[in-house]
């Protein structure tokens, strides 16, 4: 099956994103400089990793978001290939109006670098088809921009449609409604500021990632 | 023609930034300093051919995020 991994000036988890697809999948992904205009045919996941793009200039994400590959990824979306944002990459989507609200500063002000607890709230979705609702997992987290907010209304609507993909056990950044994780009204895209490419072998402390990888890459192939 | 956009975030939105501004003010002792909010500046030399309803897309489509921010045009000579 192929698959993509977007690099954008300033990315720094894209490479841990393809170790991660090429273990699940047996097949490296194709890097897809940001400056590209035209996706490779017969993608089965674009992914977009973790980082600080554009060293975050204006705000993070803002500037990979109008970035000439963003175009294609938009249009690839819209036809219904799965997305998958990681951190950078979650800021990115929203940026690119993929996935609705914004990752914000950490209400803490302070970079935000270790394990967290997370809960499963949707697994009905194929990115989250491995877990059981309600489930705990671990999975790091890094990031300084990571406090979700959007408006009430489409807090509730996203809540409504099952949208939620994780939220935070526990305090990380003052995220609304503790919300980690969400998917489009498609369901075919997934932004989440944790890592799960970094938790995909016991050498990594846990391997509670590597169920995103494995139910995705299942239902993609 | 200069052009001069200020981004600010909207008021329900939390300011962590503006919130430490204020806590640095009053650890330097200044008194009377209700509230601090931090935005941006941005600076535009525009063509004078650049009609205002291109400024707003730019406003919208990139400089401000209107999910947080909102922004005000100001027009210098």
């Amino acid at each position: 099956m192929k698959t993509a991994v977007i690099v954008f000036p300033g990315s720094n988890c894209d490479r841990d994103l393809a170790v991660a697809i090429e273990t699940i999948t047996g097949t490296a992904p194709v890097m897809l400089w940001h400056g590209e205009t035209e996706l490779p045919a017969g993608l089965g996941l674009i992914a977009l990793p973790g980082g600080f793009s554009y060293g975050d200039y204006l705000r993070s994400g803002a500037m990979s978001a109008r970035s000439s590959i963003m175009r294609a990824v938009v249009d690839a979306a819209g036809r219904g290939v799965p997305v998958l944002g990681i951190c950078n990459g979650f800021q990115v989507l929203t940026e690119a109006g993929l996935l609705p609200g914004a990752l914000m500063r950490n209400a803490g002000i302070n970079f935000v670098c270790r394990d967290v607890a997370l809960t499963v709230d949707n697994s009905q979705s194929i990115f989250t088809s491995r877990y059981d609702a309600g489930e705990a997992i671990t999975i790091p987290v890094a990031h300084h921009d990571g406090n979700y907010f959007a408006d009430d209304a489409t807090l509730d609507r996203i809540e409504g449609e099952g949208r939620v993909a994780f939220r935070y056990a526990e305090a990380v950044n003052g995220s609304a409604r503790n919300i980690a994780g969400v998917i489009s009204d498609g369901g075919n895209v997934l932004g989440m500021m944790p890592h799960p490419e970094r938790m995909i072998e016991a050498a990594h402390g846990g391997d509670d990632g590597r169920r995103l990888f494995e139910g995705l890459l299942e239902a993609v192939a | 023609m200069k052009t001069r956009i200020f981004v600010t975030l909207k008021g329900g939105v939390l300011d962590p930034q503006g919130k430490a501004i204020h806590h640095a003010l009053d650890g330097l002792g200044f008194q009377g300093v209700n509230d601090v909010r931090a935005g941006k500046l941005i600076e535009l030399d525009l063509a004078d051919d650049v009609s205002d309803a291109q400024i707003e897309d730019m406003c919208r489509k990139l400089l401000a995020n209107t999910v947080i921010e909102n922004y005000k045009i100001e027009k210098g000579a």
